[in-house]
């Protein structure tokens, strides 16, 4: 390659195939698992924070209506998304280090074993 | 508003002795990090060497800048619930970073965005456009800070003449230049961190302060924010948003920019190569999101607590920006004002010196080492010593600049900052990192019309032109009614990427297949530098 960008691995002689690792097994199970947690928490996340933006927004009335003393629907809504982002946050570091770090680390001892 | 009025009942002196007394101990940082500061690794990443839990207090650091602790606590102080609405954007946002972002960008990139980018692309063409949509976002996130710093720094200090404002933003950019020269990324990264400590244990203890007055009952703090503030429906939203339908549609945008811009923004991606691993770029993202998370709660309190202890007319006479300040002399007098000054002010000093450091890799490692010299410098070095020009270029620019727009609105600059980060940068990265068939022409729509439609809009936009409160007050040219882009940037960025993909034949599955089992493995990504 013909820059100072010069990859680790890339470009050796012993280089694994790529596309052969893409297509294998391992690494098809490795990307479902990610993208079918990642795509559909983000677009809840989306959807639950745009939604309190809105009413935040055009529902005013309802937001300041008094629960407990002072406390009302808007703060309650503001400090449920603190709560929902410190769970997805839980969520998906519990799911990556049991669902997804094993099959990563197979492959790579794989790959890097394979390439010595 | 009279900015240089000074905190009444504040003292000068005491709060120059305790913003002296953090520059040295930074310095002293600073010089002790500069020791193992060698090769360009350990200037742009500190040799990939922090852990995520140190990393994720630096990203603290970096991401709460001045904007976020006076001005969030300010506007919560005067305008109450529409305040605490920026906090919850500023923090959702990290969740993309977490889940689509940080560890894939860890895994295949080394020290800035074009490497991430230019796995797959052509390099000279995109490299040149990652620089550029960098440099553009942090000069105005810079920009933003330095002018802030002025304000700021002379209303603790008293100082009121422009000569003395314009000598404080100077001082505090040659503090500046000397943490990213001397220090690179390992000695930005620590002070970065004793930052985040300070800041965070000087809003723990005021909020606890604020909780003890009304007996730990939020209800009352709510009620006696009301009563002393003068505005009943403090509580609530709407005192800033929300009066017209345009203002409406605005705070629609503002929000859409601020949680998708974050994941955007060069100096907070930067920081995700500090750390060895991808696993320990998750790790940082979790403290992130925790310290972060639990700064705004604090904020919230301090917001509402100025509101109801700081007498309305000091707070009018302060600014916005005065009103963390306020409560920290109403609580704890010239001492606590003092400290919680000094912490303001090491707030100012960490976010420039990251974003300073940020500008100078996009500039000598893209620009310089792979666009002017084509990726043929042997010497890394050289490439080091480019980096340490710029620096003290872009500080340069940033004090003049600062001086220049100290007068100016600054809100706006940073919501430019975010418009850009999601419109350009954000679009492209995901692209890159998710979708098979894009190429070199789409990331070069993406980044530069995503650009070119935030500027635009920008300019003609009520916050440049045509109001009370624009830039230019006396002159009117704009037709674009939203001060805030990003509803239209943000769609645009992203249609602009798939439009110049489509349009262009190039696609290397190859190198796709390369990039995306490095990304979800990090195989034969960098490794830490060993010292």
């Amino acid at each position: 390659m013909s820059t100072t960008e010069e990859q680790p691995t890339g470009g050796a002689p012993n280089a694994p195939d790529w596309q052969i690792v893409q297509a294998s097994d391992d690494f098809a199970q490795l990307r479902r698992r990610l993208r079918n947690f990642v795509f559909p928490m983000t677009a809840l996340f989306l959807v639950w924070y745009l939604l309190y933006v809105l009413l935040a927004d055009y529902a005013h009335g309802f937001m300041a209506t008094k629960l407990i003393g002072n406390f009302n629907v808007g703060l309650l809504l503001g400090l449920l998304q603190f709560v929902s982002t410190f769970l997805i946050t839980w969520l998906y570091v519990r799911y990556a280090n049991r669902r997804l770090d094993p099959i990563a680390d197979k492959i790579r001892d794989e790959l890097e074993g394979g390439a010595r | 508003m009279n900015l240089a009025a000074g905190v009444e009942g504040g003292n000068p002196t005491l709060n120059i002795i305790i913003f002296a007394i953090f520059v040295l101990i930074t310095l002293v940082i600073v010089f002790r990090a500069s020791r193992s500061t060698k090769t360009a690794s350990d200037f742009y990443a500190a040799g990939h060497s922090f852990t995520g839990a140190q990393n994720g207090v630096a990203i603290s650091g970096d991401y709460l800048s001045a904007a976020s602790f006076l001005g969030i606590a300010g506007l919560i102080a005067t305008n109450g619930y529409d305040g605490f609405l920026y906090s919850i954007g500023f923090l959702v946002a990290w969740l993309v970073a977490l889940l689509l972002v940080a560890e894939l960008l860890r895994n295949t990139g080394r020290y800035t965005l074009g490497d991430v980018l230019t796995f797959r692309l052509q390099q000279r063409p995109v490299r040149a456009a990652a620089a550029v949509s960098a440099l553009v976002v942090s000069f105005f996130y810079l920009l933003a800070q330095m002018a802030g710093a002025g304000s700021l720094v002379s209303l603790l200090l008293g100082v009121s003449s422009d000569f003395g404002q314009g000598l404080v933003i100077a001082v505090v950019g040659v503090l500046m230049i000397t943490y990213v020269l001397v220090g690179g990324m390992r000695g930005t990264t620590w002070v970065q961190i004793v930052k985040a400590v300070l800041l965070l244990l000087g809003a723990l203890v005021m909020t606890l302060w604020v909780l003890g007055k009304v007996g730990f009952n939020l209800s009352e703090l709510l009620g006696n924010a009301a009563t002393n503030s003068g505005k009943p429906g403090i509580a609530g939203p709407g005192l800033q948003y929300g009066k017209t339908g345009t203002s409406q549609l605005d705070f629609v945008s503002l929000g859409l920019a601020l949680v998708l811009g974050t994941a955007g923004l060069p100096h907070v991606l930067m920081r995700f190569y500090t750390v060895p691993t991808a696993k320990e770029a998750r790790k940082s993202v979790t403290w992130a999101i925790v310290v972060i998370g639990v700064f705004y709660l604090f904020t919230l309190v301090l917001g509402f607590g100025a509101a109801a202890l700081v007498s309305p007319k000091a707070l009018e006479a302060g600014g916005t920006n005065s009103a963390a300040p306020l409560l920290a002399q109403a609580l704890g007098g010239p001492v606590l004002l003092g400290l919680i000054s000094a912490v303001a002010f090491a707030t100012i000093l960490a976010v420039v010196a990251g974003l300073t450091i940020t500008s100078s890799a996009a500039f000598s490692h893209d620009v310089y080492a792979n666009v002017i010299k084509k990726g043929t410098v042997d010497d890394k070095k050289q490439e080091v010593k480019v980096a340490r020009i710029t620096a003290c270029v872009i500080g340069v620019l940033a004090i003049a600049g600062g001086i220049v727009a100290k007068d100016q609105n600054i809100a706006f600059l940073v919501a430019l900052a975010f418009a850009i980060a999601a419109s350009a940068n954000l679009p492209t990265v995901l692209y890159s990192l998710f979708w098979k068939r894009f190429n070199t022409s789409g990331a070069l729509w993406s980044m530069y019309g995503g650009l070119f439609v935030t500027i635009v809009l920008i300019v003609f936009s009520p916050a440049v032109s045509g109001t009370a409160k624009s830039m230019f007050k006396t002159v009117d040219f704009h037709w674009f009614p939203l001060p805030n882009p990003g509803l239209v940037s943000i769609p645009a960025g992203f249609l602009l990427g798939w439009l110049g993909t489509m349009l262009s034949k190039e696609r290397n599955d190859e190198k796709y297949a390369e990039m995306e089992v490095r990304a979800l493995t990090g195989v034969g990504a960098e490794k830490a530098v060993v010292h």
